[in-house]
């Protein structure tokens, strides 16, 4: 073996014969980024990417939907005292009000359902917790999607 | 051989210089010794100090001459290697970057370790998971040229300057361990990550960009932050940090469309 060199450093000459050999191999460099068994699984996708466009894009749009449904339903001929099963009868008549209500119970649901997501994931802290609160959230948001276009849907105003 | 002879040279005393420029202050610190007991402690320390002096400078006087037990890390002492990062008065400062006379010295001042990491001992917190999501984001330059390069990577000064804030960070995780996301379960890369992977992202020599958002396009990546701007008021050296995560996010976005 050629140990007539007397550097200790480890670190061979940039030419000629390294210091290391088979018996006297480099030190090993522990890779970057290694994983441990607890770290979780990085994700693929773009999920959260979209819901954060969701949130933003649902945003504007909510802003005149809810604003004109307060405007309409509280401020404007006369406030809260018109509102009545005739008022409810006669705007549901028209396509476009059934619209208007019905995207903003998809747009406001589904904003909420992801807002809420967000916060049972930001102050959650065990994944049991987690896993419970997010269940109860999903099925509140379903079943009252489901039941609001339901009603939408099949409002009969000659009910007796 | 001539010896300089500082005392002679130095500027005449200032009016009201006779008056003691001391004040007494109390410095209420958190204490943890896992060989002692499992739970934190508040310990208070009660003495003379110039008010123009550091918080680095109480804990140094508490270690040196009143309770040499007390565990704190620093290093340069002078704002640049990071390693001093704690919550003092419930904001998160460089000891050594933070006069005692700015922080109300009238009322106890309270220093504790920073969030969200485990505290190993006083003010000492593990630090392997910050590290780890720096780590995750490759934090240097990646360039898809197989052979060595034969000239230095020009940049134009407009170039430059697209990053140039985000160069400052010093690692010092006072943004990370102020964000009340990464408190909760410690997943979300941090603000400290981004920052650094935007140092790179937008650097015009890298070519690893691409590959740098896709990791922070990850459920734990930029869309966990909440725009709280906690990181933008912790940071000591004045970084934008929620600006640059800003950026980091439109740049995902306009990618995909
Ligand atoms: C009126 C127009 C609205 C606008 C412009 C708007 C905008 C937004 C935006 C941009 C976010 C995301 C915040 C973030 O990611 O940090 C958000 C979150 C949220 N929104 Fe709305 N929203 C509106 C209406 C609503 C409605 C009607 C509801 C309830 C059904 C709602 C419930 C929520 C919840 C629970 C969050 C999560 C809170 C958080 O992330 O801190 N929003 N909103
Ligand atoms: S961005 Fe600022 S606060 Fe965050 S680690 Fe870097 S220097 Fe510290
Ligand atoms: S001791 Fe180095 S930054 Fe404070």
């Amino acid at each position: 073996m050629s140990t007539t060199e007397s550097t200790t450093s480890g670190i061979g000459p940039v030419e000629g014969a390294s210091v290391y050999t088979v018996d006297n191999p480099a030190p090993l460099i522990e890779p970057p980024r290694k994983r441990t068994p607890k770290t979780p699984k990085a994700t693929r996708g773009n999920f959260e990417l979209y819901g954060w466009l969701f949130m933003r894009l649902s945003g504007v749009v909510l802003v005149v939907l809810v604003i004109g449904h307060l405007l309409i339903q509280l401020v404007l001929d006369g406030g809260v005292s018109k509102i009545g099963f005739a008022f409810v009868a006669g705007r549901w008549a028209s396509p476009f009000w059934q619209v208007w209500d019905l995207l903003m119970l998809w747009l406001a649901m589904l904003h909420g359902c992801n807002g809420l997501r967000t916060v049972v994931n930001d102050y959650a802290e065990r994944a049991n917790t987690r896993l419970w609160l997010k269940g109860l959230l999903y099925t509140a948001t379903v079943f009252t999607i489901l039941l609001g276009s339901l009603v939408i849907f099949t409002f009969d105003p000659n009910i007796r | 051989m001539a010896t300089p002879v500082l005392d002679k040279a130095g500027p005449a005393p200032e009016p009201g210089f006779a008056d003691s420029p001391y004040i007494t202050v109390t410095f209420r610190l958190r204490r943890f010794n896992p060989e002692v007991s499992d739970q934190a402690t508040w310990e208070d320390f009660q003495f003379e100090i110039d008010p123009k002096e550091r918080v680095l400078d109480a804990l140094h006087k508490i270690k040196w001459d009143l309770d040499g037990t007390l565990t704190f890390r620093r290093s340069c002492a002078h704002g640049i290697c990071g390693s001093d990062a704690m919550r003092i008065n419930g904001k998160n400062r460089l000891a050594c970057k933070t006069l005692i006379k700015d922080i109300s010295p009238e009322k106890p001042i309270t220093v504790e370790p920073i969030k969200g990491m485990t505290v190993l001992k006083d003010l000492v917190v593990d630090m392997e998971p910050f590290f780890q999501a720096y780590r995750d984001v490759m934090p240097f330059l990646i360039t898809k040229e197989t052979n060595e390069p034969t000239r230095e990577r020009l940049q134009s000064a407009e170039d430059r300057e697209r990053f140039d804030d985000t160069t400052k960070c010093i690692l010092c995780a006072a943004c990370t361990s102020s964000c009340p996301v990464f408190w909760n379960d410690g997943q979300y890369f941090g603000p400290a990550a981004i920052v650094n992977a935007h140092r790179f992202i937008f650097d015009s020599r890298d070519e690893a960009g691409e590959q740098r958002l896709e990791i922070l396009n990850d459920r734990d990546g930029v869309w966990r932050c909440r725009t709280t701007f906690n990181c933008t008021d912790a940071c000591p050296r004045g970084i934008e940090v929620t600006k640059a995560i800003a950026e980091v996010k439109r740049a995902l976005i306009t990618r995909r469309f």
